[in-house]
């Protein structure tokens, strides 16, 4: 009974451990949980046009895809914070060979909050925001909140800051944003997927800031835009260096990167926050997939370069239907040309 | 005086035992409540679809998670294999054979084991199983829930062979026995159910375990063939749909728990039904 | 138990010499005494491996701070600035309420199963709260954040804090702010995280106290509880011990469900329902996404600092059982 039993393990054992088809291409990503959904599906629609190209992309965090296409574990990284130049430098020492960023999609975040009988948009100055979050502005109905707010009734209570617990992209845009706007900020505490926050508490993901601030009242918080959207969250606008409140949607999150495309590096790796133009809501950001320029196994080197093709063209239609905003024309020229980079 | 103190001793009995019993109650209510929760939040989720299909991109129906299911089993069936021998026979060698001082270096080490934080074995593991082969990995996954599961299953075996009492070991060697052969063939029977309580809690609490598992097994959004491509597992698909936007994957969230409990509580069952054979010590 | 009744047929046992070296190996107990202390050094040597990586990769982070990190409150990646204090703070606070809950509830359901409950009631009560166990950490977690946190910020706080806080001294455990994450809500997580580990083991190891201590004290005109508290009970001690260094040590190194419930401020305040920051939450949310090589090895050395907790209290918890040994336990 028990040798039966055991027999039958094991070939059950083997039955689950049949190897992988040939022929087939299996690639491995890591990296930025931002454009998860975006990969996710775009990955699975390739799959079904090239049966044989397995593209696994996982969402570790934006840090995590650096550190482990570093490492060599996966076949690229995905970041919504582009790689700096020491990162650069450790990739080609420790690779030998050069990293390349392409933008892939554009997201934003968005100021979401919780206020007792507010139901509408509030207008947020910059002041107000680096004020808030860095804790010189306390109450809610501060004048600098309430005066782009006029009939608004907002509560003689404190603020409570959520900011994410977790190193992410969306902290390093909200952070990017604020170092631009405050020059205390940027001397105070900086930019990066983790920062030391002067207050407030830190929830686990989008999911965690969006349940803080849904739950407590007198909350203020930023998701990703996608993130709002989906949840049907209240956010409010911001005001772009053009003096204007921009509330943030697809149009104004391109609009930026349009503008930002005219003077965009070779390497592709631009902030557009705080960028200029009275449509652009200025905290957007490009997310970038990570590809090393030289990938010796031609059968893994040629799935990726179709992939790239393919995401850049036919790949951005799927972009609005999950909220993401679709790279602007001249940036997508600019990408096809860099295809060839990668040999 | 005497009838005071009667009286108060057996009020202290009534009110004490109350309490047990309401604490036994608070803890089943939880548990109602937690999987409760799961079949309302995560009830519907549940079809055939789910047991067989790999997981969809957002905005699909249709999707499942058969491919965790297989990878949470692949993992665990790892994770004993690796962790349950050095457990079960580390907790012999303390209980029948150890001297003093060896055995409370040991004890003392397990017990430090135990409290290393989950993502810290999943780091040790990344480096030990990950780096040298630079891809991820089924089997990293499970050396790192095979580490987690050792201490456990040190300390129940060790209490569980000693709760036998000394009269059966000196029945056997007075019979003849060596010492091997008592410890097979009468006290480890004697331990056993112990012992398999130990070995199952231990299953039970690796099989949740998501941090390891983010540098080790990775995940997959496909199926892993063998034992050297990284996998998908129940702990991090729900930790992924858990804390994505979108209302659909969080009810598969909720569902993956409630599969993962219901196959947890089956290898319980299971383990029991096959492996328990007659009576093993018990005073009641 | 089967064989055990079989008589052996042995040879008379050799004094000295190669011979009798060959034939206790034949009888299995060097064979079995050899292998078991193989398996129990490898933990030695598993657990030195760990201990190991975790010296040489905090390496930049040790040198850089020294002992100083102990005691800086700061942790800020932007200015490489790192300090282990709030989060000690933090994991010791949300271990303590964890077991000080965990604990007397564990225990007295325990004692329920295994002394009053019928027996086929008993074993399926068992049964489904080792289930408990294989919750994974995430669902508590989001339990905790849409159950225990609204509970803690609209019911629990303002209960305590409206009468608890008023009191001297140990008022200041019970102050305003209260947004519901926070130590308190995170105690309450562990200690339900923790339970069925208490309660498994316990009840199974007072399951083996011989039926002949029960009566001797029942004989002796004790009452039911009496019984079970000074006779059954110490007897099943180092079980019950046992159970709880596993319920501690699963609390001091619990990441997802404490990181979703403390509020993840690295502070340290007096108050219970503050945020906080506990050593595993803050590796679990900061090592995905670490890339600087000093930032990396701060969070290994919070790593080892949660070791050497881990050490010290071990080595305290085990102090005070030696030193309240009254001889209660089973003999060995």
């Amino acid at each position: 009974m028990k040798k039966t039993s055991l027999v039958a393990s094991i070939l059950l054992i083997l039955a689950i451990t049949v190897a992988a088809q040939p022929g087939t291409v299996l690639l491995n990503g890591a990296g930025a949980t931002f454009p998860y959904p975006m990969y996710s599906k775009w990955f699975d629609v390739y799959h079904q046009k090239e049966p044989n190209v397995q593209i696994n992309y996982q969402s570790i965090g934006s840090g995590g895809g650096i550190r482990q296409v570093l490492a060599g574990t996966v076949d690229f990284g995905a970041s919504d914070g582009p790689m700096n130049d020491d990162q650069i430098k450790e990739f080609k020492e420790k690779r030998g060979t050069d990293i390349l960023h392409f933008p892939t999609v554009l997201g934003a975040d968005v100021p979401t909050y919780n206020i007792a009988g507010v139901t509408g948009e509030l207008n947020f100055t910059q002041k107000a925001i680096a004020g808030i979050f860095l804790g010189t502005i306390t109450k809610w109905n501060d004048p600098e909140i309430a005066k782009p707010n006029p009939g608004v009734n907002l509560p003689n209570s404190d603020i409570l800051v959520v900011h994410r617990s977790d190193g992410s992209g969306t902290t390093y845009v909200w952070t990017d944003f604020l170092s631009k706007i405050s020059p205390e900020w940027k001397t105070k505490v900086g930019t990066g997927t983790s920062v030391n926050w002067p207050l407030g508490v830190g929830g686990k993901g989008n999911e965690g800031v969006a349940g803080l601030v849904k739950q407590t009242p007198n909350t203020l918080g930023y998701v990703e835009l996608v993130y709002a959207i989906q949840n049907n969250m209240p956010y409010g606008k911001v005001q772009n260096p053009d003096g204007k409140f921009v509330k943030a949607d697809l149009a104004g999150v391109t609009g930026a990167a349009a503008g930002a495309a005219k003077n965009m590096p070779n390497d592709f790796r631009v902030s557009i926050t705080n960028a200029p133009g009275a449509t652009s809501y200025p905290v957007s950001s490009f997310t970038w997939l990570l590809i090393p320029a030289q990938i010796p196994d031609a059968a893994k080197r040629d799935a990726i370069k179709g992939f790239l093709t393919w995401m850049l063209s036919d790949g951005q239609n799927y972009t609005e239907a999950l909220a993401y905003a679709r790279l602007p024309k001249p940036v997508v020229e600019k990408e096809l040309k860099a295809i060839s980079l990668v040999k | 005086m005497n009838r005071f103190l009667l009286i108060w001793r057996k009020s202290v009995n009534i009110v004490m035992l109350t309490l047990t019993g309401l604490a036994a109650l608070l803890v089943v209510s939880i548990l109602f409540f937690i999987l409760g929760y799961l079949v309302w939040n995560g009830g519907t989720a549940i079809n055939w679809d789910f047991f067989t299909k790999l997981p969809k991109p957002v905005g699909e129906t249709g999707g499942g998670m058969a491919n965790a299911i297989v990878g949470s089993a692949k993992l665990l069936f790892l994770a004993s294999l690796f962790g349950l021998p050095v457990g079960f026979l580390g907790g012999v060698y303390l209980a029948e054979f150890g001297g003093k001082a060896f055995s409370f270096l040991i004890r003392y080490t397990t017990d430090l084991l135990n409290g290393v934080p989950s993502i810290v074995i999943g780091i040790f593991a990344y480096s030990v199983a990950v780096l040298p082969v630079k891809h991820f990995s089924t089997l990293a996954g499970g050396v790192a829930l095979g580490i987690m599961m050792i201490p456990i299953a040190v300390r129940t075996t060790e209490e569980f062979l000693r709760a036998v009492p000394n009269s059966l070991r000196e029945g056997a060697m007075a019979l003849g026995a060596s010492k091997s052969r008592t410890i097979a063939t009468v006290i480890i029977p004697a331990a056993f159910q112990g012992i398999l309580t130990g070995v199952m809690l231990d299953l039970a609490r690796v099989a949740g375990e998501t941090a390891p598992l983010l540098f080790t097994a990775f995940s997959n959004r496909f199926w892993s063939p063998g034992w050297g491509q990284p996998t998908a597992s129940l702990p991090v698909m729900i930790f992924t749909y858990a804390i994505a936007p979108y209302d659909d994957w969080h009810r598969q969230a909720w569902a993956a728990g409630l599969v993962l409990l219901a196959l947890i509580l089956l290898a319980n069952i299971g383990a029991r039904l096959i492996l328990a054979r007659g009576t093993s010590f018990r005073s009641t | 138990m089967s064989t055990a009744t079989t008589f052996i047929k042995r040879e008379a046992p050799l004094k000295s010499g190669p011979r009798a070296l060959l034939q206790r190996f034949r009888h299995g107990d060097e064979i079995t005494h050899l292998v078991t202390l193989v398996f129990a050094a490898s933990i030695l040597l598993i657990t030195s491996m760990l201990v190991y990586e975790l010296w040489r990769t905090s390496y930049l982070s040790r040198t850089k701070f020294g002992w100083n990190f102990f005691w800086t409150r700061t942790w800020d990646p932007i200015f490489d600035n790192f300090g282990a204090a709030p989060f000690i703070y933090g994991t010791l606070v949300t271990s303590a309420l964890g077991l000080l809950i965990a604990v007397p509830v564990g225990l007295a359901s325990a004692v329920f199963l295994s002394e009053l409950a019928p027996r086929k009631v008993s074993d399926a009560l068992a049964f489904l709260i080792d289930l408990l166990a294989a919750v994974p950490s995430v669902i508590y977690g989001l339990l905790g954040v849409f159950i225990v946190v609204p509970l803690m910020r609209t019911t629990i706080g303002p209960a305590l804090i409206g009468t608890l806080g008023h009191i001297p001294v140990i008022g200041k455990l019970f102050q305003p702010p209260n947004y519901g994450v926070g130590f308190f809500t995170a105690g309450i997580v562990l200690a339900i995280m923790v339970v069925p580990f208490i309660i498994s083991v316990s009840r199974e190891v007072l399951l083996t106290v011989p039926r002949e201590q029960r009566e001797a004290a029942l004989a002796l005109g004790s009452t039911r509880w009496e019984s079970t508290w000074k006779v059954v009970v110490p007897w099943a001690r180092t079980g019950i011990m046992g159970s709880i260094f596993l319920a501690l040590a699963r609390a001091l190194g619990e990441t997802m469900a404490v990181t979703m419930v403390i509020g993840n401020d690295p502070k340290i305040s007096t108050s219970l329902f503050a945020p906080g920051y506990t050593i595993a939450a803050v590796i679990a949310n900061e090592f995905t996404e670490a890339t600087g090589d000093l930032y990396l090895s701060a969070l290994i050395e919070l790593g080892l600092v949660l070791f050497l907790m881990t050490f010290i209290l071990n080595g305290l918890a085990r102090i005070l059982i030696v030193a309240t040994e009254r001889g209660g336990g089973h003999a060995a």
